[in-house]
């Protein structure tokens, strides 16, 4: 006992003294099981992620459009695999951590069982979705565990760049005609709350937080971030003359932040025990390609040995 | 001169029109994997792939609207056209079916759109040797990816090779229309705008036979062949292919995206 109590001293005060952790350093069962859970959470949400935007791929409303929206449904499927070889690091191979997404026990961003039912939702999830995304991601470019880290950071050039696209899709249809603004708009009414609740339940009911902010897994609280998002999409939107569906969102000159109303709860816990619009047919969709494309992989197998085998001969 | 140039010039634009078409369908048939790839690495490549096919055939829509004159768009010539206008072979079209299907369907194209890119390169009209001088290093590549799986479905299990050899034999009919002449062919290719279609035909033929080989599949027979969407007499998949690609631009006619 006394030999993993050293352990744990030797460990804390790395991270204390901002060292990162390294696959090979020795840590607690439990930051692993953390980490593991987090990282291919993440990941899944990343490769799920792909299926409401690239809904929307044949139908993007010009070829530019539809280029850039090409372009960056490619990026999640890259955020996918840098950070299932992140879950790799940690001593779980990809095959389980992907069984885990599609028997459905591994979670993933409930904000992908939302649908994207019109051309502004691709803006709308670019600016609010990745926007909040990044939030979060900024935050993990300094997380203790050194491969998440690294991930992070290529990952949020890559974000950024998505929630300017996704706003400049939504500055568009803003000023463009009134069915064009009325689209954006109902789209930023649609996944306004989802955003915020992607930020998690607040600090007072987050169990977890405490230890991840000890372990310097996460460094700000789901609140604190919750806010800072707020505060500044409030005036993006103002820029091109959305308004955020929020009778009480107001600012407050003595806490420089802006008030705002409450998260539905019971919505949000409603979609993540599953019953979201659109849980089922994601979770569906995932198995159909990994089933569909079983034969693919065990031909790619089989070539490979065979090749082998013959070079070996 | 004005008679002639003018026949020239409306020649250029139903061949480079023809070269964007097959490129802007195939692309548009691709990204409808998005998201549904057999693996991670391979969604990742096809998402690739229908976006490169994409670049270039904007690049060559935008130059077919400069060569007709009449001031339309990339965008016009994608989303404003009806099925009986577009101009793309009906090989393009077809549905992604299995992962097999999809990937003969990129080889078969792959095999003649790189000789074909490698010519256009010489071409007498500038503006397309220079699209035609970005696109060859894709479609090497491409080529070389499709290939490589063409080898692997053969050569892999029991399935794959008969999947594959399915693909071949159903995808095989759809094959001679890239190499079809016609006026506009014969006129582009005696101002030296378009590379001799015969030599792509050898090249093509000969890729596909050294690949087929090593998959130990079956190049199918030269039985009847498909033909029409060059003059834009499609299969009934085109109707639905561009309903879906331009309903939301046509339902909002005229404005910016």
């Amino acid at each position: 006992m006394t030999d993993v109590k050293n352990l744990e001293d030797i460990f804390q005060a790395k991270i204390d003294a901002e060292q990162k952790i390294e696959p090979k350093d020795w840590m607690p069962d439990a930051y692993r099981k953390n980490l593991i859970r987090q990282i291919s959470q993440h990941a899944h949400s990343e490769v799920v992620g792909m299926l409401p935007e690239g809904n929307w791929i044949t139908r993007a409303p010009s070829l530019k459009r539809k280029a850039i929206l090409l372009a960056k449904v490619q990026d999640e499927a890259g955020h996918g695999l840098y950070l299932y070889s992140a879950v790799e690091t940690m001593g779980v191979s990809r095959e389980q951590t992907i069984d885990d997404l599609l028997s459905g026990k591994a979670k993933y961003s409930s904000i992908f069982n939302y649908p994207t039912l019109t051309w502004a939702d691709i803006g709308a999830i670019g600016w609010l979705v990745d926007g909040a995304a990044i939030m979060n991601q900024v935050m993990l470019c300094r997380t203790s565990y050194g491969p998440y880290a690294r991930a992070m950071v290529r990952i949020c050039k890559e974000e950024s760049f998505h929630q300017r696209q996704g706003y400049e899709i939504m500055a568009v249809l803003a000023k463009g005609t009134p069915g064009q603004k009325e689209m954006a708009q109902d789209a930023l009414n649609r996944w306004w709350w989802p955003s915020l609740m992607m930020f998690g339940p607040t600090d007072a009911n987050s169990p977890h937080s405490a230890q991840s902010m000890k372990w310097k897994i996460k460094r700000q609280s789901n609140d604190e971030l919750r806010q800072i998002f707020i505060d500044r999409t409030v005036q993006q939107a103002e820029v091109i003359g959305l308004t955020i569906p929020d009778p009480d969102l107001k600012w407050n000159e003595e806490t420089k932040h802006y008030d705002w109303g409450t998260i539905d709860w019971t919505e949000f816990n409603n979609v993540v025990a599953g019953n979201g619009p659109c849980n089922k047919e994601r979770l569906a969709a995932r198995n159909k390609a990994h089933n569909e494309g079983a034969w693919v992989r065990e031909a790619a197998v089989a070539y490979a040995a065979k090749k082998a085998k013959r070079k070996a001969a | 001169m004005i008679v002639p140039n003018t026949m020239e010039q409306s020649a250029l634009f139903t061949y480079t029109l023809r070269l964007a078409d097959d490129l802007l369908i195939l692309s548009q048939r691709l990204g409808e994997w998005c998201g549904h790839g057999p693996i991670l690495e391979e969604d990742i490549a096809l998402t690739n792939r229908a976006l490169d096919h994409l670049g270039e055939a904007r690049n060559l829509l935008t130059y077919a609207g400069q060569v007709e004159g009449k001031g339309r768009s990339e965008d016009d010539l994608a989303y404003l056209r009806m099925e009986r206008q577009f101009t793309n072979v009906k090989l393009m079209e077809q549905p992604n079916g299995d992962y097999a299907h999809t990937m003969v369907r990129s080889f078969l194209f792959d095999a003649y759109h790189l000789p074909l890119m490698q010519a256009l390169q010489k071409s007498t009209d500038e503006q397309l040797a220079a699209i035609a001088g970005k696109a060859v290093k894709e479609a090497t590549y491409h080529l070389r990816a499709s290939s490589e799986w063409i080898i692997r479905f053969g050569d892999g299990t029991e399935e794959s090779h008969q999947r594959a050899q399915a693909a071949l034999d159903n995808l095989w009919t759809y094959t001679g229309e890239l190499f079809e002449s016609d006026a506009v062919l014969e006129e582009m290719t005696k101002a030296g705008v378009a590379p001799e279609i015969a030599a792509i035909k050898a090249n093509w033929s000969k890729t596909v036979d050294q690949v087929l080989a090593e998959a130990t599949l079956k190049r199918p027979a030269d039985g009847f062949m498909m033909t029409g969407g060059r003059k834009g007499l499609h299969s009934e998949h085109m109707g639905f292919i561009l309903a879906e690609m331009q309903h939301v631009t046509r339902a909002y006619p005229g404005v910016a995206w």
